[in-house]
């Protein structure tokens, strides 16, 4: 009875986690989200990579959202404007630095390597190195002191042996 | 050394926790212009009265670009402020009709009162691209030689006229001379 009371809980733990992970899953950010534009690409590479730029690039009015996700009216014009540089031959690093030199830094959901950028790159790396730095100073005295743990001297011995005999 | 450890962590934690109060209190709109000292983006574009405009035609002294639209309603409440500026002579003020329809603003301009030199017709916010504008209303400080010097984002009231435009004109003006 008590046995199958806890694995019904288990079950619904269970479930509530998996609906759980289903709803995080849904609130992701996608790009089906994306506006409805009647733009008209010669290939499906030029399609491909307004997709690609309209989702790294973002909306400046709206703070969090990107271009192809964004119903303001910036964000239409610098769809439109996108649309128009790919069919122009431009390349995407050329697009960028057309929306860069306006925008900022701000457009770009993918920052660049600035001094100003720097612990924002690396940060999370140098978190993980004082981590492990950390963890290897307290590994390395957990052995240091269970080491020396190890070796009983002469009297304690005698006082181990009489601490068993007791027992026993 | 063992006090270095026991501060360590607790300097960390000071660190971090200064850092996030400040975060608190940055505000996530206030956005820095590209544009700044940059020459004013070259335009040939036609006036919201149906004149042909471009960089000639903007005034030789430090003035206002005003980026305003008929639909804007924070537009309406800085619109005093633009109106008296422009009365009482202090600084002429150009606009940017930023997508809006021409009737729109010609409508708007008449029913409230028209504050601007001449208005530059950007339908398509194209011109409003090249500016870095995120939308109405913003207002740039340019100086006489067609360079942007200052960026408001939002209403311009007087509060801001008096508290950021006058200390940047003022410094404009003391550079100049």
């Amino acid at each position: 009875m008590a046995s199958s009371l806890i694995s019904s809980k288990s079950k619904i733990r269970l479930l509530a986690v998996s609906l759980l992970f289903a709803l995080c899953a849904l609130s992701l950010p996608s790009s089906s989200y994306s506006q409805v534009d009647t733009f008209e690409f010669d290939t499906d590479e030029q399609q491909q990579r307004f997709r690609s730029l309209s989702d790294e690039l973002r909306c400046p009015m709206c703070q969090n959202s990107s271009l192809s996700g964004s119903t303001g009216g910036v964000a239409e014009d610098l769809r439109r404007e996108i649309h128009r540089m790919i069919m122009e031959g431009m390349s995407d690093a050329e697009i960028t630095q057309f929306m860069f030199e306006r925008y900022g830094d701000f457009i770009l959901f993918r920052p660049r390597l600035t001094a100003g950028t720097i612990l924002l790159w690396f940060g999370p790396l140098l978190f993980l190195l004082i981590g492990a730095v950390v963890a290897f100073g307290i590994w390395r005295r957990a052995r240091k002191i269970s080491d020396d743990d190890a070796e009983l001297d002469k009297s304690q011995q005698e006082r181990l042996q009489k601490l068993l005999g007791d027992k026993s | 050394m063992n006090k270095l450890k026991f501060y360590l962590p607790v300097l960390g934690f000071v660190v971090v926790a200064i850092a996030l109060w400040r975060g608190l209190y940055l505000d996530p709109k206030t956005l820095p212009s590209m544009l700044i000292d940059k020459p004013m983006p070259s335009f040939e574009l036609t006036s919201v009265d149906g004149k042909q405009v471009s960089n000639a035609d903007l005034p030789s002294q430090i003035f206002l670009l005003n980026v305003w639209g008929s639909y804007c309603l924070p537009c309406l409440i800085e619109h005093p402020t633009l109106m008296r500026l422009t009365e009482e002579g202090d600084i002429p003020v150009v606009g940017v009709n930023y997508r809006d329809q021409q009737d729109l603003a010609v409508d708007w301009l008449e029913e409230n009162g028209n504050p601007f030199s001449f208005s530059i017709l950007d339908e398509s916010g194209r011109f409003g691209i090249d500016l870095g504008v995120y939308g109405a209303p913003e207002t740039y400080l340019v100086d006489e030689n067609g360079v942007i010097r200052f960026r408001h984002v939002s209403v311009l009231d007087e509060a801001v006229w008096q508290e950021q435009f006058l200390p940047a004109i003022a410094e404009l003006r003391a550079e100049g001379s």
